[in-house]
C-alpha cells in the first residue's frame, strides 16, 4: 500500500483521502519513510522535520477535512520560499541556520489549503545554476541515472518528485529552473506568466523574471497545485491584479485529446534547421514525434521564425546577473545570516567582505562580480541597456509568432541529463542548458514543460509557450501530449522510471 | 566591448564586497572573460530606436491602502541577526578610530 502511496499521482490521492481509503497521517508516513529510506543517497531535501509534518496531518485527519482541496496531501517546497520557523537557506552557506519571521505568499496559501509540508528542498544557491551542483550543501542526483544531474536550479524539488520522495513540489523558474529541471528527471514544470503568481517571500534572485510554479508527475496535478498559489497579492507590487485562471479544467479538457483548430508553431531558432548546434539528435526526434501527435489531434501545425531569440542567452546573462548584484546586496552581515571577523577592530566594510566571501560560493561570486560589471559607469549602455532593448525584441518575435499560432513549441532542453560534474568548471556550457527555456522568461509569458519520451533512457522534455496570462492554453495543449503518449505506452510516463526498490537500499512495496 | 583583467576583477570585486582570493582572482579573470565573450553578441543587435523592457508586464505606481497594518516584534526579527543590543541590530564600527 505505502508503495501505491508514494507513485500515485496528487490527483488519485486526493480522491483516495477523500472516500476514506488512507488518511493523510498514512499518506505523509509513506513519504517520510522513502525519505529516510532513499535521501541520503538521492540528495532531495535540505531540510525534513517527521514531527511537525505528521503534527500537521493528524490536526488535518481530526477536523475530518482530508481530501477537500489539497488538505492533507504532503508538499515540498523549495528552499527559496521563506517558511515561518522552518529553515530557510536559498542554498547559501550564508542563511545557514537562519528561521525566517514570516510566511512567503506561496507557502502561505499552501498552508492555508492545509497541505502538509514535508520539508525544504534543494537548489543551487540563489537559484543560479542548471544542475544543483551550486548547492553550499549537498549533492542532488537524478532518480533516471545517479551519476547524472537533476537539472537546477529546482532540482532537490525535480529529484524528490520523479522519485517518489514527495506527490509534488514547487519550484521558481527565473530562465528555466522549473522546466529544465523538470524536463531531465521526466516530470510536468509550469513556468506561470509574469506576475500571476506572487513574488512575496521568494528570496530575490533577478526581480524581473523569477516566477514560482508547479512541479509535478502529471498535467492535471501541476494544474491543480498552480491554482492553489496563483492570484493576486497586494504584497507583491508586480502581482497582476486578475483572477485565477482556470487551469485544472483546461487540462481535464485537453486529455480529452480534440485540438482541432489550434495552431502550434515550432520555433525554428529552437533545434529547427540551421539552428540544431548542441541539440542531441535524441531529442530532436522525440520533439518531432511530439508534434506529430498533435498534429494528429487535429492541430495546425507550421514554422515560426524568432530571430531575436538567438540573442536570449546573452541577453540573459547580463540582466540576470545585474539584478541579481543588486539584490544580493541585502546579504551585509547584519540582519540576518551570516556574519565573519566582527573582532571588535575591523570595521563594517572590512566584516561585510569577509561574510559575503566566506557565504557566498564561486557562481554567486561570478554573478555578482559581472552585474557589478554590467551596471557600471561607462558599460551600463553597452551591456545592461543593450540587453534590455534585446529583450524588447524577444517580446515582439512572440507577439508576432502569436499573430499566426496559438502555442509555439521547442524541445525544453537542448539535451537529456548531463553526468555530474561535467560542466561546474566552464560556466558558459552550463548557461548553455537555459537556451530553450530563456525566451518565454525574458518575456513573462507563460511556458509549460511536459515529458514527450526517452533518449538514451534518459526523459526528454517538450515546452509549450503560450502568451501572458494564457497559462490554460500550455495545460490543455500538455494534457492532450501526455494523454495520447500515455495511451500509446498504456502506463504514465513515471511507471518506466526503474523503481529504486529492486536496489538493496530501497526497502520493500 | 572589453575584456576582463586580474585587476578589473579585484577592483569589481572591491566594489561588490567581496574579499576574495588570489586563486579565486586567477579563476575568475579566465572563467568572467569567457562569459563576457558569449554576452557581447548582444552589442551586436540592431536596436536603435527600440526602447528597453524593464519589465515583462508594464506597470506603474502601484499603490496599496495608506493605512497601518501590524509589523513584526522587535524581538521576532533581533532573533535571526547575529549581534544585537538593547533592542538593536548591533553592527561593526562604521568610521576609523582617527575620525
Amino acid at each position: 500500500m505505502s508503495r501505491d502511496l508514494t507513485t500515485s499521482d496528487a490527483a488519485t490521492l486526493q480522491a483516495v483521502l477523500l472516500e476514506g481509503g488512507t488518511t493523510s497521517v498514512e499518506l505523509t508516513q509513506a513519504y517520510l519513510d522513502r525519505i529516510a529510506a532513499e535521501d541520503a543517497e538521492l540528495g532531495s531535501y535540505l531540510h525534513v522535520d517527521p514531527e511537525a509534518a505528521l503534527g500537521r496531518a493528524t490536526a488535518i485527519d481530526e477536523a475530518g477535512t482530508a481530501g477537500t482541496g489539497l488538505a492533507g496531501i504532503p508538499v515540498a517546497l523549495k528552499d527559496v520560499v521563506v517558511t515561518q520557523g522552518v529553515p530557510t537557506t536559498s542554498g547559501s552557506r550564508i542563511l545557514e541556520g537562519w528561521e525566517p519571521p514570516y510566511d512567503g505568499t506561496v507557502a502561505a496559501r499552501l498552508k492555508a489549503a492545509d497541505t502538509v509540508l514535508l520539508g525544504k528542498t534543494n537548489m543551487d544557491e540563489f537559484a543560479m545554476g542548471s544542475s544543483t551542483e551550486n548547492s553550499a550543501y549537498r549533492v542532488t542526483r537524478n532518480p533516471w541515472d545517479p551519476e547524472r544531474i537533476p537539472g537546477g536550479s529546482s532540482g532537490g524539488s525535480s529529484a524528490a518528485v520523479a522519485a517518489g520522495l514527495a506527490p509534488w513540489a514547487i519550484g521558481t523558474d527565473t530562465g528555466g529552473s522549473i522546466r529544465q529541471p523538470a524536463a531531465l528527471t521526466g516530470l510536468v514544470g509550469h513556468k506561470p506568466t509574469y506576475g500571476s503568481v506572487s513574488r512575496y517571500g521568494l528570496i530575490a534572485f533577478s526581480s524581473s523574471l523569477d516566477q514560482a510554479g508547479p512541479m509535478a508527475r502529471t498535467v492535471l496535478d501541476a494544474a491543480l497545485l498552480h491554482e492553489a498559489i496563483g492570484g493576486h497579492d497586494p504584497l507583491d507590487s508586480t502581482s497582476i491584479d486578475a483572477p485565477v485562471p482556470v487551469l485544472a479544467e483546461s487540462a481535464r479538457r485537453g486529455a480529452g485529446g480534440d485540438l482541432s483548430g489550434l495552431r502550434v508553431g515550432i520555433v525554428r531558432e529552437l533545434g529547427g534547421e540551421g539552428h540544431t548546434d548542441g541539440y542531441e539528435e535524441g531529442v530532436l526526434a522525440r520533439v518531432a514525434e511530439a508534434v506529430a501527435l498533435l498534429e494528429g489531434m487535429g492541430a495546425e501545425v507550421r514554422e515560426v521564425s524568432c530571430p531575436a531569440f538567438d540573442l536570449a542567452l546573452p541577453a540573459y546573462y547580463l540582466i540576470a546577473p545585474s539584478e541579481a548584484s543588486s539584490n544580493l546586496s541585502r546579504f551585509d552581515g547584519v540582519r540576518y545570516g551570516l556574519r565573519v571577523g566582527d573582532d571588535g577592530d575591523r570595521d563594517l566594510d572590512e566584516v561585510m567582505a569577509l561574510t559575503r566571501e566566506q557565504g557566498f560560493g564561486a557562481e554567486v561570486k561570478r554573478r555578482i562580480i559581472l552585474g557589478t560589471y554590467a551596471l557600471s559607469s561607462g558599460y551600463y549602455e553597452a551591456y545592461y541597456g543593450q540587453a534590455q532593448k534585446v529583450r524588447t525584441l524577444i517580446s515582439r518575435d512572440f507577439t508576432a509568432g502569436f499573430d499566426q499560432v496559438d502555442v509555439l513549441v521547442s524541445p525544453t532542453t537542448p539535451t537529456v541529463a548531463f553526468p555530474l560534474g561535467s560542466r561546474v568548471d566552464d560556466p558558459v556550457a552550463m548557461y548553455a542548458a537555459d537556451l530553450c527555456t530563456l525566451p518565454a522568461s525574458l518575456a513573462g509569458v507563460p511556458a509549460i514543460s511536459v515529458p514527450c519520451g526517452l533518449s538514451d533512457g534518459l526523459p526528454v522534455g517538450f515546452q509549450i509557450m503560450a502568451p501572458a496570462l494564457a497559462d490554460d492554453r500550455c495545460y490543455q495543449v500538455a494534457a492532450a501530449l501526455e494523454a495520447a503518449q500515455d495511451a500509446a505506452r498504456g502506463s504514465r510516463f513515471l511507471d518506466q522510471l526503474p523503481r529504486r526498490d529492486a536496489q538493496p537500499a530501497g526497502g520493500v512495496a | 566591448m572589453s575584456t576582463l583583467s586580474r585587476k578589473d576583477v579585484a577592483h569589481l570585486a572591491r566594489l561588490a564586497r567581496l574579499a576574495v582570493t588570489d586563486e579565486e582572482l586567477d579563476l575568475f579573470a579566465g572563467q568572467l572573460a569567457a562569459v563576457l565573450d558569449a554576452v557581447a553578441q548582444v552589442g551586436r543587435a540592431g536596436v536603435e530606436d527600440v526602447p528597453p523592457t524593464t519589465h515583462a508586464v508594464p506597470m506603474t505606481n502601484v499603490f496599496r491602502a495608506d493605512v497601518v497594518r501590524p509589523s513584526l516584534a522587535p524581538e521576532v526579527v533581533l532573533a535571526g541577526a547575529p549581534a544585537a543590543e538593547d533592542g538593536r541590530f548591533r553592527v561593526p564600527r562604521i568610521l576609523g578610530e582617527e575620525a
